[in-house]
């Protein structure tokens, strides 16, 4: 089972105390905004075989709103950090470069 | 190749059944092809096999990173039904019900379609609403549907507790020739007639890089060795998005494991398939007497092909409430696939942005019942630039807004 830190409480949660939330980092389109980018805003996510950014709610617990970082293959959590950034902290993709030298993920690596 | 009949049976007993030839070939894979078909499962193989049947494209090679049927051709639960609520839907999944009703003759190999009958649950008051929606417009479509009541559900399934504390049932949408097939079977069935016609099912050749040239594919890179075609197909589930990304463009499509179990074997207690939606699960008993059971995909984006284990606690509780009698059953196996969800719950047969390149994907948690009429549809498409059968799942369609939106239908049992 899926276990993630939450970072608000500090409590080691079971997958069935939280619920995801899908990508990370979305730049939200806004009007005016040309078809393709639309596009892509929309439907085209990120759906990596390796290093991924997602987001995590805390649902049966403190009911906060977090991030993580995971292997979509192996399962491993990189870490996880708090909802109030725009992209991951030095220290997790550091850590991230530690295990997968090379990694990218959208406009991170 | 020889064919399969009573006669041959009879004959082999005979000579103590050493004339049996192998049923499909392992060829050394040439330096061109026609067309490259990348994986080597149920839609692949389907899309080679009508390639060559109905539109006499016959140098073909299917590539499969593993084995044949190895992926989610061998992981579901095989349940065949098209009681879909969009006209394109109906249209493409009753073509490929229709086609599992005379597959076993087609191919000359028995893929056991048991056309035993498919029933949905409603158990609220909106699944009744939803049920009845459907199997109006299913008469429209000309898909043999109908809603029956709770007391006519347990006719047909006696097993099933209709007065749940929870979840009473309270009716059904039926769809009578639905049912089951053999899933290995198909994809051997398929590979057998593909090999039959001299193309080439190349099996542990896994495609590591889609070659291009001026917008325009000029062939793959595989783990044995770099293969040329003129055209290429890409059909390959949970794992579109990556050989999409090879070859250039992106997919709308991500990809989460959706898991089955069965059961250890039981005298025969049901001869219809159950879905159940609104608990998230599904059940029917195979012919070697185990409960196949089907339940929630993973919520997240992953890659295990193994799934989470409180979906199956979750699956199994509430089976266990609407049939009673599974409830001291050992569960023998379980195991997960790679399933790639679109937004709309509609698979994408499409060209891409790569001149050469057909994408056949999204089918999500429900492919196995497609599986011929994709492949009639998605071989017609790459035959000829153009399908009745597909026009509506192509990849433009989430930039134009025009879903085709089964997400009621197939949200969760698939």
């Amino acid at each position: 089972m899926l276990i993630l830190h939450c970072p608000y409480c500090g409590v080691d949660a079971d997958e069935t105390e939280l619920s995801p939330g899908g990508e990370a980092h979305l730049k939200r389109a806004g009007p005016g905004t040309p078809d393709d980018a639309f596009e892509r805003y929309l439907f085209h996510r990120e759906n990596p075989k390796g290093v991924h950014f997602e987001r995590w709610r805390h649902a049966s617990g403190c009911g906060k709103w977090f991030h993580a970082a995971r292997c979509t293959v192996t399962m491993e959590v990189f870490g996880t950090y708090p909802a109030q950034v725009t992209e991951p902290p030095q220290e997790i993709c550091d850590r991230i470069t530690g295990k997968r030298p090379g990694w990218s993920w959208g406009a991170f690596s | 190749m020889k064919r399969y009949s009573a006669f041959a049976i009879a004959r082999e007993a005979l000579r103590g059944h050493t004339g049996w030839d192998r049923a499909w070939g392992s060829p050394q894979p040439k330096d061109r092809y026609d067309v490259v078909i990348i994986g080597a499962g149920g839609h692949g193989l389907a899309t080679a096999y009508y390639l060559g049947k109905n539109h006499g494209v016959k140098n073909v090679a299917i590539l499969e990173k593993g084995w044949l049927g190895g992926g989610n051709t061998g992981r579901n639960t095989t349940i065949i039904r098209s009681n879909y609520l969009q006209d394109a839907s109906a249209a493409i999944y009753e073509k490929s019900r229709s086609l599992y009703e005379t597959l076993s003759q087609d191919l000359n190999y028995n893929v056991m379609f048991s056309p035993r009958g498919v029933m949905m649950l409603a158990q609220t008051q909106h699944e009744i609403r939803g049920y009845r929606r459907t199997a109006h417009a299913n008469a429209l479509q000309g898909v043999a549907t109908e809603f029956i009541g709770p007391q006519r559900v347990k006719e047909l399934c006696p097993i099933i507790n209709i007065d749940g504390p929870r979840y009473p049932v309270l009716g059904a949408l039926w769809q009578p020739r639905g049912g089951t097939a053999r899933h290995d079977a198909v994809a051997w069935g398929y590979a057998r007639a593909c090999s039959a016609m001299g193309m080439h099912v190349i099996q542990k050749c896994e495609v590591t890089g889609v070659k291009t040239e001026g917008g325009k594919v000029t062939g793959v890179a595989t783990t044995r060795g770099d293969i040329a075609c003129g055209k290429l197909g890409i059909v390959v589930a949970g794992h579109s998005g990556v050989v999409a990304e090879m070859a250039g463009f992106r997919l709308p499509v991500e990809s989460v494991a959706l898991q089955a179990l069965v059961s250890e074997p039981i005298k025969p207690c049901m001869d219809v398939v159950v879905m159940a939606n609104t608990v998230h699960g599904y059940m029917s008993q195979s012919d070697k007497g185990e409960m196949v059971i089907g339940g929630g995909a993973d919520g997240y984006n992953n890659y295990t092909q193994r799934g989470s284990f409180h979906h199956i606690e979750e699956t199994v509780r509430a089976l266990v409430e609407t049939f009673p009698m599974i409830s001291r059953l050992k569960m023998l196996r379980q195991w997960g696939g790679i399933v790639d969800m679109t937004g709309d719950r509609s698979p994408i047969l499409s060209k891409t942005p790569v001149e050469g390149v057909f994408i056949n994907c999204g089918w999500g948690t429900g492919g196995f019942k497609a599986i011929p009429g994709s492949g009639w549809g998605f071989a017609e498409l790459m035959a000829k630039g153009a399908s009745p059968l597909t026009a509506e799942f192509g990849l433009e369609r989430f930039r134009e807004g025009r879903f085709i939106d089964e997400s009621v239908a197939a949200g969760v049992a698939h």
